[in-house]
């Protein structure tokens, strides 16, 4: 015996907006059963990743080291405003965000360069391919050593082969200074990194239709033309993608820091500062109201990309 | 009746041996035999198995907090570096130990050693070993530049013979705990303390702002501006000071006694021009007070096996295998009866076991404070680079711990 679905009356759309699809049975039925389906997954969602969100968020407001207890005392939003007014959290935004911004950066253009020949190369195409992709293989730890080792002063490569130029000598102490100790960092992040944003532009490459690149020619457009009016327009979408998590990465940074320099010469992130609050200091308020600005900044970050390059999100699932 | 036979057919093989489970600070296999011994000499009241912590003590410290605070019964004995002692104590992750264990602790250890291993009032780890810093320095080089190294030398005597001689003074000056207990031994040595009262906790008085301070900080300033400053002074740690001190340009090196079988099959000429003297004084006339390290061993809060780790760490602390751990690892004894294990004798001359007793009786413990950490970040944010390092740095040190240690602002 079949039973029939009552469905809701359709309300007037309203004016101005294009009228709402009306769903058969049937599909209200599956959307129904898929409901179901995924309502455990969810709930496990929420549990992880919004629980420790939300005790974050109520152990920001006391004052309280784990290693006293007993000393524990409600202080609403001041830990928040001991955070905000303190020129150290200003200090390690202002790094993470010029690592963000410079690594990114400097990741794209040669990520770009990576996935071209990735993209075109005929011979050899694995090798090639593979020892673009090493450094990402290693792991940020082990990366971050290695980079330590080539800038040493004691017994790294880089005063030696570049003494040659003017600023570097045997005595260059690349972690003795700011400027020098962020470079380092920088590249360490940068050689590591790379890779992943050209695995992702190399996905977006291989979406442009050959055809359009193909016609552009016959129009006689220039190589340089086709790609500022073709190839890139046509990639904004896997462009945004690679930019949004490499962003959200770099914000994230922190191996490279803790191994390089351990945050000396004013080098520290924001992560590194909020671990340092919590895992070292063990001040949980402190330290939980850190990482509630964290995760509201990554959130912010993430909504600025996503808006820069207006990209449809369903349109470039192809549920447009 | 099926379960206990499981868990029977479950349980180790040695019955209803306890396996305590004691947690070491890394070392070339000394406390791993001192383990052996004593389990051996438990004659089956008790098994120790030893778990190695990170190398760096602050990571050591996080990794036991974070197990402690949760009352992980994984762990039942700890090596314990003394700045971190009082913390633990005071957040209650230490058993008590029994009073007439802490009698003979306290008879057996020097005074140093007991007053780092004392917390309000009561002893709170076992002093195990007691280490020390004195001056290195290459024969070679102190005589070519005329330094009489039999009498008592300043910080700038030796800074300025080396920027003579194009030789280096090799310290710790590398933004972690290492540089602060240069920092601690120079003020010590001023005759000042880095903090005092610090059984009111956090409203400790904060004294670094004193003529000892700023002692400290011209020795550190001169010392960053002269020529005999290594070129990798600001990431300087133990094995880096120990590299330069080695290399062409080494001539003065402050460091734990261990330096002295450092360099027995790397460099064996750099061991036979190696000479050893009292630790420099921040002031001239002014007794010097070297840094004190070590470590203390304690019994977790949490342990099932309370009454036999305390069994244990009395073997453990013994007179006799403090002395073994000595000469495995170069780590000294905590007591007199631990410099009498003969085997000691036989690897140091007498004279530089007898300097290392002498510094241990003027050494200067960091503070006990359950704030230490709190105590030593604000140091190293207001200290490093040593370069940086100016007359007003004690009083800008002062200010910052003090917002640090009310809890009103970042370190």
């Amino acid at each position: 015996m079949s039973t029939t679905v009552a469905t809701p009356a359709a309300k007037d759309p309203q004016p101005g907006k294009p009228p709402k699809a009306r769903m058969s049975d049937r599909a209200n039925a599956e959307n129904r059963l898929g409901l179901k389906l995924v309502a455990p997954a969810v709930i496990i969602m929420l549990v992880v990743t919004a629980w420790p969100m939300i005790q974050a968020l109520y152990l920001s407001t006391f004052r309280y080291r784990l290693t006293s207890p007993d000393d524990k005392e409600f202080v609403g939003l001041g830990n928040y405003g001991t955070v905000l007014t303190d020129g150290l959290f200003w200090q390690d935004t202002w790094n993470t965000v010029l690592i963000m911004v410079i690594t990114v950066s400097v990741e794209l253009v040669i990520g770009f360069i990576f996935a071209m020949v990735m993209h075109r190369v005929i011979f050899a195409r694995g090798v090639i391919r593979t020892s673009i992709l090493i450094p990402y293989g290693t792991i940020t730890v082990v990366s971050a050593f290695a980079w330590q080792f080539t800038f040493s002063i004691n017994n790294g490569w880089v005063n030696s082969w570049f003494e040659w130029l003017p600023w570097i000598g045997p005595d260059t102490n690349w972690f003795g200074d700011h400027w020098p100790a962020m470079f380092a960092i920088m590249v360490s992040e940068i050689w590591k990194t790379t890779p992943f944003m050209s695995l992702l532009l190399l996905a977006g490459l291989s979406q442009v239709s050959e055809d359009m690149i193909e016609a552009a020619k016959v129009d006689g457009a220039t190589w340089w033309q086709r790609l500022w009016k073709v190839i890139l327009p046509n990639m904004r979408a896997a462009i945004m993608v690679a930019v949004l998590f490499r962003a959200l990465d770099a914000f994230r940074i922190f191996d490279n820091i803790f191994v390089m320099t351990r945050g000396a010469q004013d080098t520290e992130s924001s992560s590194f500062l909020t671990y340092r609050q919590v895992i070292e200091q063990l001040q949980l308020g402190l330290g939980s109201a850190l990482s509630v600005l964290l995760f509201l900044s990554v959130l912010l970050l993430a909504f600025l990309i996503v808006k820069l390059f207006r990209v449809d999100l369903a349109q470039a699932r192809g549920e447009g | 009746m099926t379960a206990s036979a499981l868990l029977a057919a479950c349980s180790s093989d040695d019955g209803d041996t306890p396996e305590l489970i004691w947690y070491t600070n890394p070392d070339s296999g000394g406390q791993a035999k001192v383990a052996a011994n004593c389990t051996e000499a438990a004659d089956g009241a008790y098994k120790i198995t030893t778990q190695v912590l990170p190398q760096d003590a602050n990571q050591q410290r996080i990794q036991l907090i974070r197990r402690l605070a949760a009352e992980d019964p994984g762990i039942d004995i700890m090596s314990i570096d003394p700045p971190f002692t009082a913390e633990f104590s005071n957040a209650g992750y230490l058993a008590d130990i029994p009073d007439e264990l802490q009698a003979t602790l306290s008879e057996q250890s020097f005074e140093g050693a007991t007053t780092a291993a004392t917390w309000n009032d009561e002893l709170v780890v076992a002093p195990f070993w007691s280490n020390t810093q004195v001056l290195w320095y290459r024969k070679s080089f102190a005589e070519k530049v005329g330094i009489d190294m039999t009498q008592p030398v300043t910080w700038d005597q030796i800074i300025d013979a080396a920027a003579q001689g194009g030789g280096k003074v090799a310290v710790q000056a590398n933004k972690y705990e290492g540089y602060v207990v240069w920092i601690n031994a120079l003020i010590s040595g001023a005759g000042g303390d880095i903090v005092s009262d610090t059984e009111q906790g956090a409203d400790a008085s904060i004294d670094i702002d004193s003529e000892a301070g700023a002692a400290a900080a011209a020795v550190i300033e001169k010392l960053a501006g002269s020529p005999a400053a290594p070129a990798d002074l600001s990431v300087a740690q133990e094995g880096q000071a120990g590299a330069t001190f080695g290399s062409d340009q080494g001539a003065f090196l402050v460091n734990w006694t261990y330096i002295w079988t450092n360099f027995d099959e790397a460099q064996p000429e750099v061991k036979e021009d190696l000479g050893f003297a009292r630790y420099p004084q921040t002031v001239e006339g002014e007794e010097s007070h070297p840094p004190y390290g070590g470590i203390g061993v304690g019994v977790s809060a949490f342990s099932q096996h309370e009454k036999e780790s305390m069994q244990a760490i009395e073997c453990i602390t013994n007179a006799e295998n403090q002395g073994v751990n000595a000469e495995l690892t170069g780590n000294m004894p905590a007591s007199e009866g631990g410099y009498e294990y003969p085997p000691l004798a036989e690897i140091y001359p007498q004279e530089l076991l007898d300097l290392f007793q002498e510094s241990l009786d003027a050494a200067a413990p960091r503070s006990v404070s359950p704030y230490w950490s709190d105590i030593s970040g604000s140091i190293q944010s207001t200290w490093h680079p040593a370069s940086g390092v100016s007359p007003e740095t004690p009083a800008d040190s002062k200010s910052f711990m003090r917002e640090v240690l009310d809890q009103r602002r970042l370190l």
